[in-house]
């Protein structure tokens, strides 16, 4: 029985978010896997991602994979991570595609030219490096986290959630964003625990305990 | 607040060992690379940068299981480079464990590299190395051209329209080190910084020539850089990161503490 399965979906490097979790929680069996029986049988699901949406999609569709991962976000725990969170969503701007739409939302470019600090000063994209992540709510995966603690991030797109979504936590850049979602069994966040030292790994092993009640 | 500003601790490796060099010769042994990781990451380091700067191929392999040995014990971005000549070098570099992946001289000699690499992984994992060395006569405006071949072959290439070149390609990030300035200890060449950092979106990663706090300092306030990058100040224990981030803070610098 695997605890939890890693969707490899070819999209960047799963190598890292394979570690953090054995790092975190090294009884557990921990399976990289693009084969949808393993991710159906898995206890948890987490799934991260790298790159452009639009590849993102097409190869969860040709690997035979998107409905499986559409199946773990109806019931059991599920961890999505970057693009793991972003394909939640209804759409996204990124290569006009339509997304998984189990969340309701859309995802969007940071206004690149546009972005300055209060104090003038021009801020990159992508967003990259250690930003603070303000809870927006109580939950068992923000166990032993500060309130504001910085976890590193990585993109160049975000999601914008409509009024009454189910808000985990905001960043600014320069404006505030959603950076986490909670809904149900759900929990989805656009930076990269498994590269944010303390923070993250705490965040990882809160994963590993979960009991989502819903 | 906001985005921090990063500190990142460079670690050149060859053979399987942290070496340090003077205006890109001269080496020094400066220690096991998986064990100054693990400091670096006690101290706080917001990510690693290896550049392996093996001259032959003979023992690039090396690199690969450092990074992997490294990958399971530290849990911050790590950032390889050297030698990294095709689509496939990069992809055996983020299987190792990088999370990015920084290009040089095959970005000159193969634009088109920078291009396929980012379209395969994303523009989040390909940086583009720049070594630059000033060349204006006295008296004219700073004019600064890109190197290659660890800063022994001129290409003719302006710096600064060299990076927007490879923002256009798609690359995630820029490292950009002085030549003129690596290894003098006498601080980045802020005006070389600057001149990258204003013209793109991009962040910039300063690289070369710290020899102080105030050096990192500067490197953010008056040379605009997103990151700084340091070699020496940390590897012979002169300062810690934590001692280099809390003096950045002292600044009204924003960082991760």
């Amino acid at each position: 029985m695997i605890d939890i399965a890693i969707v490899d979906y070819g999209m960047g490097n799963l190598r890292s978010v394979h570690k953090a979790l054995e790092h975190v929680a090294p009884s557990l069996s921990i399976a990289v896997t693009g084969d949808p029986d393993i991710v159906r049988k898995a206890k948890r699901v987490v799934v991260p991602g790298q790159g452009s949406m639009r590849n993102c999609i097409h190869e969860l569709e040709d690997r035979g994979i998107r409905e499986a991962v559409i199946e773990a976000a109806s019931h059991k725990p599920y961890l999505g991570i970057c693009l793991g969170l972003q394909m939640l969503f209804e759409e996204s701007e990124e290569g006009n595609v339509k997304s998984l739409n189990i969340l309701p939302g859309k995802v969007v470019h940071f206004p690149a030219t546009a972005m300055t600090t209060p104090n003038g000063q021009k801020l990159k994209v992508p967003h990259m490096g250690w930003n603070q992540v303000y809870q927006t709510i109580k939950h068992p995966l923000w166990e032993g986290i500060a309130e504001d603690a910085r976890f590193y991030f990585v993109h160049s797109y975000y999601v914008e959630t409509p009024a009454g979504a189910s808000i985990a936590a905001q960043s600014h850049y320069p404006f505030p964003f959603t950076c986490a979602i909670a809904q149900d069994n759900i929990f989805a966040v656009q930076f990269h625990p498994e590269k944010s030292q303390s923070a993250g790994l705490t965040l990882l092993s809160n994963f590993t305990k979960w009991t989502p009640n819903f | 607040m906001s985005l921090a500003k990063r500190i990142i601790p460079c670690l050149d490796v060859t053979n399987g060992r942290v070496v340090k060099g003077i205006n890109f010769v001269e080496l020094r042994d400066a220690g096991d690379p998986v064990e100054i990781s693990r400091r670096y990451d006690e101290q706080g380091a917001d990510e690693l940068t290896f550049l392996d700067i093996t001259a032959s191929s003979d023992n690039r392999d090396l690199i690969l299981h450092i990074i992997e040995d490294v990958a399971t014990q530290v849990f911050i971005p790590l950032t390889v480079g050297g030698g990294v000549r095709q689509v496939e070098d990069v992809r055996r570099l983020l299987n190792a464990g990088a999370d990015k992946v920084s290009i040089n001289t095959s970005a000159v000699l193969n634009p088109q590299l920078v291009a396929d690499a980012t379209k395969h992984y994303g523009s989040q994992c390909i940086v583009v190395a720049i070594d630059a060395k000033q060349v204006n006569l006295p008296d004219n405006p700073p004019r600064w051209e890109v190197f290659t071949h660890g800063g022994r072959k001129a290409t003719g290439i302006d710096a600064v329209e060299w990076a927007m070149k490879m923002q256009s390609l798609g690359a995630g990030e820029i490292l950009l080190t002085s030549m003129n300035n690596d290894g003098t200890r006498n601080g980045f060449d802020l005006a070389l910084t600057r001149a990258v950092s204003d013209a793109i979106n991009i962040p910039v990663i300063a690289s070369g020539g710290v020899g102080n706090l105030d050096h990192l300092v500067d490197g953010i306030l008056q040379g605009h850089a997103d990151a700084v990058l340091a070699a020496s100040i940390f590897h012979y224990g002169e300062f810690t990161v934590q001692q280099a981030k809390q003096y950045m803070a002292q600044h009204g610098i924003e960082v991760r503490l």
